[in-house]
């Protein structure tokens, strides 16, 4: 980021002819790829964004930001919130512990191809066929519901399990949650070196000491940035929701979700505001994702 | 003790995503009363309307591949080659969809190019499928950017342009006979992942409403008990041979660099 913010302007000062002569040129390379990017990702998010502060005769407002506190859309972003707050976190520190499981923990070298390769698997699996899978696991009728109550006894309704509700949804994120935080934290983990905990460990480090003083230290920014992705991740995704619930589960996507197709809300350019809010939100997550990362791979080099 | 732990967090891991996975195999084979059987996938493999989406779902997914490979090779080719200056800002571009999500940007498509704006691509089907398309282009944008740019890395850019330059090849020429076979394993790496994001992608599809893999399967969720685990073992299996294609083409591309 630091670099990007001094480069440009060097080329005017600094370059001697055949750059200067060859500019212009080179910049048209670029031409199909920012049309593409202004168009299909740049201009639709701006209409979101400027319709988010607009009246429906284009004069500027806050109305559209202040209706958005109404009962029931702060409930939305507060389920979503926590829904992606929650399953970030239990995703981070499952996928860790099976991650450092594997790095570090002495488990045999094998499993660890395989491991990885799943992990790609899983966490491109979501959307509807993934809530196909948890509604026939644990969906009333599902695997395990059936199991426990034929060989148990157990009514996993009577103990107040529902799929279809907001711990639900927790259990089915997590598919895609935990696999996500394996790829992405097992390259952090091979960059903790072996000196480090041999140093550690000769001037009389405890395993914890060392864990607690020297390599959660390290980690962790790579382990808050993983957290941030986790959520955004989380927090925009529509298909599993929608699949497992349908309509009425109070979550932001599915309200934007039934608002761009019927207008539920009654005012098109509340849905904009809705829709304004999820990007501040998604956009404050991944920015500490990006600094953060940045920051951690100072370390790893 | 750490071992041990290591291997309690592993079994918990894999119970948790076999059970899953054997839940949905289970529960997709139980049509006929009593036996196991394979009527459900007998019926969604019959049903018109599965062949006429997946096909449809298989058409966009080759459709975005070739976009997005033209799209990207030239210009991550471009900017290492010419402009190493604007790669932060390229690079800033390509992470965008992860920060947008989905249903965000197919709402800005629905509102910019409307019947009524000065670009009414929903207005006819080719335009919708074209916006459907250029939709998917960046949801697979930071993979395939991403992908390609580890993949032009690991050649000398420069040098090999200037050597076919010298020997009078044109800027089509070194593209497609010089980058695009360096380059290939990344680019079939995220042609593949590419593939596994469109095939299933719901959002999108139903938004724009194209009659697409992913809307069939929610529509087909909400009415049927037995086909729907079918069609996620189906979706499974495909992503998991997009997986699996990802490692042999990168496993295939080592060897012979071996050999090399």
């Amino acid at each position: 980021m630091t670099t990007s913010a001094s480069a440009p302007p060097a080329p005017e000062a600094a370059k001697p002819s055949p750059a200067r002569r060859g500019l212009p040129l080179s910049w048209l390379g670029l031409l199909p790829f920012t049309l593409f990017a202004v168009l299909f990702l740049i201009l639709p998010t701006m209409k979101i964004v400027f319709g988010a502060f607009q009246t429906p005769d284009g004069s500027f407002t806050l109305q559209n930001i202040r209706d958005l506190n109404t009962e029931s859309i702060l409930i939305s972003y507060w389920t979503s919130i926590k829904l992606s707050l929650i399953t970030a976190l239990l995703g981070c520190v499952i996928g860790f512990a099976m991650a450092a499981g594997m790095v570090l923990g002495g488990l045999p070298r094998a499993i660890r191809g395989p491991l990885l390769t799943f992990s790609g698997v899983a966490s491109n699996f979501a959307g509807v066929p993934l809530a196909f899978a948890f509604i026939a696991t644990l969906g009333p009728a599902g695997l395990i519901t059936i199991y426990l109550r034929t060989e148990f006894g157990i009514n996993l309704r009577a103990y107040g399990f529902n799929l279809l509700s907001f711990w639900g949804l927790v259990a089915t994120y997590l598919f895609f949650q935990i696999p996500l935080m394996i790829l992405i934290i097992t390259p952090a983990l091979d960059g903790l070196k072996r000196e480090w905990r041999e140093a550690a460990q000769v001037l009389g480090a405890s395993v914890g000491q060392y864990w607690r003083m020297v390599a959660l230290p390290i980690l962790f920014p790579s382990l808050l940035g993983t957290f941030a992705l986790l959520f955004a991740n989380a927090f925009g995704a529509v298909a599993t929701a929608y699949a497992l619930t349908g309509p009425q589960l109070n979550i932001v996507p599915i309200k934007l979700f039934a608002q761009i197709r019927g207008d539920v809300l009654g005012n098109p350019h509340l849905g904009y505001a809705l829709a304004f809010g999820m990007i501040v939100i998604t956009g404050i997550a991944n920015f500490l994702y990006i600094w953060l990362r940045a920051r951690s791979e100072r370390w790893l080099k | 003790m750490t071992r041990l732990l290591a291997w309690a967090a592993l079994l918990f891991g894999l119970l948790y995503f076999f059970l899953p996975l054997a839940g949905m195999t289970e529960f997709s084979m139980k049509m006929r009363r009593g036996v196991y059987s394979f009527d459900a996938y007998r019926a969604v493999l019959g049903d018109a309307k599965f062949q006429e989406t997946f096909g449809y779902s298989v058409a966009m997914a080759f459709a975005t591949i070739v976009f997005g490979v033209l799209l990207v090779v030239p210009t991550a080719y471009w900017v290492r080659l010419k402009l190493p200056r604007a790669r932060p800002y390229i690079e800033f571009i390509t992470l965008l969809p992860l920060v947008i999500p989905a249903i965000v940007i197919v709402f800005g498509y629905i509102r910019l190019y409307n019947t009524s704006s000065w670009l009414p691509l929903t207005g006819s089907i080719t335009g919708t499928n074209f916006l459907l398309m250029m939709g998917y282009a960046t949801l697979a944008l930071p993979y395939m950017y991403r992908s390609v740019d580890t993949g032009l890395r690991t050649i000398d850019v420069a040098t090999l342009t200037e050597a076919a330059q010298s020997l009078g090849a044109g800027w089509v020429t070194i593209l497609a006979r010089l980058i695009l076979p360096n380059v290939l394993v990344a680019v079939l790496s995220g042609a593949f992942l590419t593939f596994a994001i469109v095939i299933g992608e719901f959002t999108m599809a139903a938004l724009l409403d194209r009659p697409a893999f992913g809307p069939y399967m929610q529509l087909l969720g909400a009415n049927r008990a037995y086909e729907p685990p079918a069609l996620a073992v189906i979706a499974f299996v495909i992503t998991w041979g997009c997986m699996g294609l990802i490692q042999l083409v990168t496993r295939f591309s080592k060897h012979e660099r071996a050999k090399a």
